[in-house]
Formats: C-alpha cells, sequence, structure tokens
C-alpha cells in the first residue's frame, strides 16, 4: 500500500505542475444524488465569494445542468488557490419519472424533470472525461458508501489521474458513519464534514488549498 | 418493455447472457456499449466476464441515459466486484485500463434490485416483469 500511495502522489504531483500558476482550477464536485453537494458547493462559494451556486433541495436531482462559479480564492496556512467550482447532477444510472411523483410533482413536470436529470447525468459524466482538473466527491455519510456507482465514479476518476479528496457529508445526522466511508475507499484521505451547519469547514479548505494548489 | 422469454418447452423466465473474456476483448468501446444496452432493452441480464474499463463505463452511464424515455426505459442496474488478482486490478487502474478479472452484471433498472453487497458478496433480486 506504502508503494501504491507514492506512486499515487506522484502522480498528483505531476498532474498538479501541468496547471499554469494563474489559471483557475476547474474542481468538479460529483457525487451520488442528495449527497449535499449543492450544500457544499454553496458554502464555499458564500465563504470566499459571498454569493451562492443554485437551490438546495431534498428532492433527487434538483441539480440538472452542472453550475459553476469562478474565481473562488481559498487562502489557507498562507497558501491560496484559487478554483472555478463546477456543481454536477447527481450521477446515477437509472431515472423513473415515477419516482418524482412521490415529491408531489405533477406527472408532466416530473417526466420533464426526468428528462432533464438524465441529460444532466450525461453532461456531468462528459466533464468528468474532459473538462475538470480535479474532483471534489461528496457522500452523504448517514448511507452506504459501498454502492456501484460509487464505485465506478471513483474508479473512473482514478483512470483520468485526476486528484481528488472525498468527503464525508451530513455528519449532523444520526446514523453518520465516516469510518464507513472510509473502508469503502482506503485508498484516499476521508474529511468529515457538515455542509449545512458548516462545520469543519476549515479542514475541508486546508485540504483544497493542499490537493488543488 | 421487458418480456418473458419462453423456452423451447414453453417454460417462462428472464434470459440470461454470458458474455465471454474474449468476445469482449474483440469489441471496441461502442460495439461493447451496444451489445450490453441491447441486451438490457429486450429485458435479458447480460453477464460480462471481464468487465469494462473505467472510460468504457463512463460511455456506458452517458448513453443509458441519452436512451431513457418516460414509460419505456428507466436505465440499468450494474454491479461489478474484482476478481482475485486484485494486484493486477490495482496496477492496471493507475494505468486507466484495468476492466479486467471484474465481472459484471448488467439488467434493466426496472427488473434488478441489489438486496447486498460487500467487497466479495452481491445478493441481487431478478424479477420477472
Amino acid at each position: 500500500m506504502g508503494l501504491l500511495t507514492n506512486l499515487r502522489q506522484s502522480i498528483s504531483r505531476v498532474t498538479g505542475s501541468l496547471f499554469s500558476a494563474q489559471d483557475p482550477k476547474r474542481i468538479g464536485i460529483y457525487g451520488p444524488p442528495n449527497a449535499g453537494k449543492t450544500t457544499l458547493a454553496n458554502r464555499i462559494a458564500k465563504d470566499w465569494t459571498g454569493e451562492t451556486i443554485g437551490e438546495e433541495s431534498h428532492i433527487p436531482h434538483e441539480t440538472r445542468r452542472a453550475r459553476r462559479k469562478e474565481n473562488v480564492e481559498i487562502t489557507r496556512d498562507g497558501k491560496s488557490v484559487t478554483i472555478d467550482i463546477v456543481d454536477t447532477p447527481g450521477v446515477t444510472t437509472k431515472v423513473d419519472y415515477k419516482d418524482f411523483l412521490e415529491h408531489d410533482i405533477e406527472e408532466d413536470d416530473a417526466v420533464e424533470r426526468s428528462r432533464e436529470a438524465t441529460e444532466g447525468v450525461a453532461e456531468a459524466m462528459h466533464w468528468l472525461r474532459e473538462d475538470v482538473d480535479g474532483v471534489i466527491y461528496v457522500l452523504d455519510s448517514s448511507t452506504d458508501p459501498f454502492t456501484q456507482v460509487n464505485t465506478m465514479l471513483i474508479g473512473i476518476i482514478e483512470s483520468q489521474q485526476l486528484p481528488v479528496l472525498i468527503l464525508a457529508n451530513k455528519t449532523d445526522l444520526d446514523g453518520s458513519s465516516v469510518s464507513r466511508i472510509g473502508n469503502a475507499f482506503p485508498q484516499h484521505e476521508t474529511i468529515p464534514l457538515s455542509a449545512l451547519e458548516g462545520s469543519n469547514m476549515d479542514e475541508v479548505y486546508e485540504k483544497i488549498a493542499q490537493y488543488f494548489g | 418493455m421487458a418480456e418473458l422469454k419462453s423456452g423451447d418447452d414453453g417454460t417462462d423466465g428472464v434470459r440470461i447472457d454470458l458474455i465471454s473474456a474474449d468476445r469482449l476483448e474483440s469489441l471496441r468501446t461502442m460495439e461493447k456499449i451496444r451489445l450490453i444496452l441491447d441486451g438490457v432493452h429486450e429485458g435479458n441480464v447480460v453477464i460480462l466476464e471481464s468487465g469494462l474499463a473505467p472510460e468504457e463505463e463512463s460511455k456506458l452511464i452517458e448513453v443509458t441515459m441519452s436512451e431513457i424515455s418516460p414509460d419505456g426505459f428507466t436505465g440499468i442496474e450494474i454491479e461489478t466486484y474484482p476478481g482475485g488478482d486484485s494486484k493486477a486490478g490495482i496496477v492496471g487502474r493507475l494505468m486507466g485500463n484495468s476492466s479486467d478479472s471484474k465481472m459484471t452484471v448488467i439488467g434493466p433498472a426496472n427488473q434488478i434490485e441489489t438486496l447486498h453487497k460487500d467487497k466479495d458478496f452481491i445478493s441481487t433480486l431478478i424479477t420477472r416483469r
């Protein structure tokens, strides 16, 4: 595992050296639906620019288009990094408009929402293959992380040799287990936080500066 | 969309297609994706002996999304787990082309439900619709 860690760090350093010092890095916020990606994106954007990115909702696929907040400058311990935050739709392998009906959404709207959701997932995958320089992978720490979508996405991110920071979100919820996420992806460091309550954001910003700076 | 299949003796069931590693290796990315999705569209469960590379999995998700329609195809359920040579798998992943030793089960989302999954065990319920 030591060799693997060293190899990964070498890859990260090579990837990092490709970044131009003055160009903002596009950091994609990825994860399954309802992990709290937009809540995190809003938290980061609000803390450093005073503005938010998008609407938060408990309904899955509220984010159906990738949304960007440009030139977010994060400073920690004298180290500064400027990033473009890309808040992406939650990735899934299935979308059924009937699932939206359970959230008191009319059928026509549910059909439209599901259509937009499928386009959004496809767009998110395209961004991942072509257009991001690093990834913040957000998981709901109160749910089982050992899902196929998570396994596939982490594998895809690793194959792209992108620096990735795994965040165990929603630590404010009963049943939250950060170690469960750490055990699912032991090859990566896992940082706990509650984007909703803003807890442990100092460490999150420190890691963003470290991983993407 | 998914139909029951009838065997030669008239009995009904779910068709399962097992695709060998050799067969997969001879196909290009889109040929693999079409082979999978055409089967799943017909209500079949497709089992790949050797799985897909991460790039191919990414394309599979993207193409699947483009084919979802209301009251029709709702997507796929997919489960994989690595084979015995995990060391080779990790190196392969670092090289970005690991599709070996990764058995993969893919089926219609409305017919397959994963009951349990951990690092070396998957329990799946396949229903007939």
